[in-house]
């Protein structure tokens, strides 16, 4: 009998299957890994969200984007009320809906946020239905949205060479032209953040991964996050403006008590 | 104080008295203090703001001392390793590491940082506010048209001792305005690139210049301007302090309180006070938060870089300038494959230079037109020279304009417009809002005027209606009483003076052009009601009985 078994099983046999389950394991992860990264999600919604992301896509927003989102017909001057989704995948669509730029409350040189929509459900089902529509950035992975795991002081760097120009050093926001505007990025969630940089919304570039890599992205968090949280260690920040809002408190709050008091000294009792 | 200093005849009794007796005996003190503390200063209000620019100015010496003794104002490169998190490892100057350093781990830091730029703000604001009262009130006229040119000086200097201070930190937004500096002298034709580089000891940003920026703040331009103030204050004990005009006042005496002892201690209570609004906005307020800006290098340019207020219409003056007008270019390149950019050149010294030169050349443009070369003590109250007023109020809207201009990218963000719009509006104001500004100021000032002549004729409206015996109705006017009343008929009011030939029967071309401009500033001026018109007014029939009668009783009640 103990010869038997001995013939049957090595006596490595079982270490060497737990290396050999291990590499498939790990192998198929990889693969599964980087098809879930370049396929950005098709995979990851239920045909039941996409049916249901359809519906709410139909009530809400095809009267813009047209229906089956191709966009609406070019106006008279090559304008047009909203663009074809195809392909801007997921995190467009949590980017709009979720920060309530999307449905537009108007018309105009920007859309404007306003009080969202839509609850998180219902923005998963269209993001899940737009996603469905053609491969685009999907929803970042929570590993990157962990503003203590990224490095502040790497994101500063990166943030006042892409970011600055348009959003301001101390993230205050800033004028584009005919109306347009970066606006400010205090109090703006993680995901929203990154979903910005990979998507591009409104007037703003698109930062692929192969212009500010994942990690990158997870540093500019981390350093938005840090400014935010520290406030302004000099006291009252003047809405982070710069010289323009000291210049206007010296000459109004500054000059103004100084004025009183010179009143005051050439005061007479009479 | 003892009359005589002679020590013969003063034997002093306490021991304080026999150290001062000794010191007065030796640099004869006590005729020093006799002449100053007896030196009469007029109160107004309005009089002080050259005071808060001094004060101001000590403090900025006193912070400015503590400062110079953390920063290290070296351009080497260094690792930070301070308690500031989000910059902890960031390549940056040894010059922005110790501001860093300075705000963050030296104790009392930020606050004398911040006490030392937020009083170079109301430095410069209150040598504005300063020089504009004194054109205001014409108190630049004979004999102080050389003080005048002093004060200009100073704002010069104030505005380069800002500048060179607001360079020094090296932070992102300071390099900005380095680069700024930087493009406006290279625009120079022919010398600029050459002088860009010998500025900046090589090609822009080097590793000179702050050095050189700090020898100019810390050393030379604060010197400059104790110069300055000394000849300033000098200037002002040899022709006596300016008065308003008011009963008792006269061209030739100064009515007010002596320096000592109330005046001076109220000064010194000032410089308290002074002191303390700025320690207040200092503890309290941010002012260039150098750590949100980062280190400077030359690629990132944030949104929203200004300078600081005072350097403000320069750069807004940029921000008008179009690069290209209606197909124009404003920037060719020239023989020889020179570049010249007019678009730069021409807004950075072009409104800057008309601004300054109009000022500096004031008081003789003013005495060149109006012929008047007396000596003036007695200030104008604004409205009694329309002409003055409204060149001043067209030169303070231009200046706003471009001032404003800095701003265009705020102005678009926090009014939701468009900043192409704010663009367009500012460059039309920049010329047709000194136009209007001049002729709605005139308007106004000879309206004042007329209101003036009309209270000092009919009295004041008394809001009461009375009811004749025949039925008629009439408001009762109530005279004014003697002292309001010399306030408004007291003043001189420049006339016309027509083109004159000189001794040869000719009229120059420039006398011409004098002629013209008299008759421009002076053709609809309002004169100051004359004795005789003020007693044919009060004499003349009607009404004017229920008025005495009223106005008696009135009196009498009071």
């Amino acid at each position: 009998m103990k010869a038997l078994s001995q013939k049957r099983r090595h006596p490595l046999a079982a270490i060497a299957l737990l290396l050999m389950g291990l590499l498939v394991t790990g192998g198929l992860y990889a693969v599964a890994g980087t098809v879930n990264e370049a396929q950005a999600t098709t995979t990851t919604y239920s045909a039941q969200d996409i049916e249901e992301g359809e519906k709410l896509f139909v009530a809400n927003c095809a009267t813009c984007h047209g229906l089956g989102a191709v966009g609406a017909p070019e106006g008279a001057h090559g304008n047009q009320a909203g663009p074809s989704l195809i392909g801007v995948g997921a995190a467009a669509v949590d980017f709009q809906v979720g920060t309530g730029r999307m449905p537009m409350q108007m018309t105009g040189p920007q859309a404007q946020q306003k009080p969202k929509q839509f609850n998180e459900e219902q923005t998963m089902q269209l993001a899940a239905y737009v996603a469905s529509l053609g491969a685009g950035p999907a929803i970042p992975e929570e590993q990157y949205l962990d503003a203590s795991e990224g490095d502040p002081a790497a994101g500063g760097e990166l943030f006042r060479v892409n970011c600055a120009m348009c959003h301001n050093a101390a993230a205050a926001g800033g004028a584009l032209t005919r109306g347009k505007y970066a606006p400010a990025l205090a109090g703006v969630s993680e995901k929203h953040i990154y979903e910005a940089m990979v998507t591009g919304p409104q007037n703003m570039p698109v930062f692929s991964d192969a212009n500010i890599s994942p990690e990158g992205k997870q540093d500019i968090i981390a350093f938005l996050k840090t400014i935010e949280e520290q406030g302004s260690p000099g006291g009252n920040s003047l809405g982070s403006l710069g010289p323009v809002s000291e210049g206007l408190l010296i000459w109004t709050a500054g000059l103004g008590v100084i004025i009183a008091f010179t009143i005051w000294l050439t005061q007479r009792s009479s | 104080m003892s009359a005589s200093t002679s020590s013969d005849t003063y034997q002093p009794k306490t021991n304080l008295g026999r150290v001062t007796n000794f010191v007065d005996t030796r640099v004869g003190g006590s005729s020093i203090v006799k002449e100053f503390g007896r030196k009469i200063f007029p109160d107004h209000w309005s009089f002080m703001f050259g005071e808060v620019a001094l004060y101001t100015f000590v403090i900025l010496l006193l912070s400015g001392t503590f400062l110079t003794l953390f920063f290290d104002p070296s351009m080497a490169h260094t690792q930070y390793d301070g308690s500031y998190v989000p910059l902890k490892g960031v390549e940056m100057s040894v010059a922005y590491a110790s501001t860093l350093d300075i705000s963050f781990d030296i104790r009392g830091g930020l606050f004398m940082r911040q006490l030392h730029h937020w009083s170079a703000l109301l430095f410069v604001a209150s040598v504005s506010v300063h020089m504009l009262r004194v054109f205001f009130t014409g108190a630049f006229r004979r004999p102080r048209e050389l003080n005048w040119l002093v004060g200009c000086v100073l704002l010069i200097l104030a505005l380069a001792a800002g500048f060179t201070g607001y360079s020094l930190p090296d932070d992102l937004l300071s390099g900005n305005g380095l680069r700024i500096i930087d493009g406006v002298i290279k625009a120079i034709p022919l010398i600029g690139t050459y002088l860009s580089m010998l500025i900046f000891g090589g090609e822009f940003p080097g590793t000179a210049i702050v050095g050189r920026l700090y020898v100019m703040h810390i050393l030379v331009v604060p010197a400059l301007i104790l110069l300055m103030i000394a000849i300033h204050l000098f200037m002002v004990v040899i022709h006596k302090h300016t008065q308003y005009p008011g009963p008792g006042r006269t061209e030739t005496n100064v009515v007010g309180f002596p320096v000592g002892p109330v005046y001076a201690a109220k000064a010194g209570g000032f410089f308290f006070i002074v002191f303390g609004v700025v320690a207040v906005i200092a503890g309290n307020f941010q002012i260039l938060p150098i750590w949100d800006y980062g280190p400077y290098d030359p690629s990132p340019v944030s949104a929203g870089t200004q300078p600081d207020w005072y350097i403000g219409f320069v750069d807004g003056a940029l921000r008008l300038m179009p690069g290209v007008l209606w197909g124009f270019p404003f920037e060719y390149v020239i023989f020889g494959g020179f570049t010249l950019s007019l678009n730069v050149l021409l807004p950075a010294l072009v409104p800057a230079g008309i601004l300054f030169g109009l000022m500096f050349a004031w008081p003789w443009i003013e005495r060149w037109v109006t012929k008047d070369t007396r000596e003036h003590h007695i200030l104008d109250r604004p409205r009694n020279a329309p002409f003055r007023t409204a060149t001043g109020v067209a030169g303070v809207i231009w200046y706003c304009v471009m001032w404003a201009a800095a701003s265009s990218d705020l102005i678009a963000t926090h009014f939701l417009v468009s900043l192409n719009d704010v663009t367009y509006w500012l460059r039309a104001l920049f010329f047709i809002g000194p136009i209007i500004g001049f002729i709605v100021t005139r308007r106004i000032c000879l309206a004042l005027q007329r209101k003036d002549r009309e209270i000092v004729l009919h009295g004041r409206e008394t809001g009461r209606i009375v009811r004749l015996p025949h039925g008629e109705f009439i408001e009762v006017h109530a005279p004014l009483n003697d002292y309001k009343l010399h306030r408004l008929v007291s003043f001189e009011s420049p006339e016309v003076q027509p083109a004159e030939p000189d001794a040869n029967g000719k009229i120059s071309g420039t006398e011409k052009l004098r002629g013209r401009l008299s008759r421009f500033f002076f053709e609809d001026r309002v004169a100051p009601v004359t004795p005789a018109e003020l007693a044919a007014a009060h004499s003349h029939g009607g009404h004017d009985e229920v008025e005495t009668a009223e106005s008696k009783a009135e009196i009498s009640s009071r």
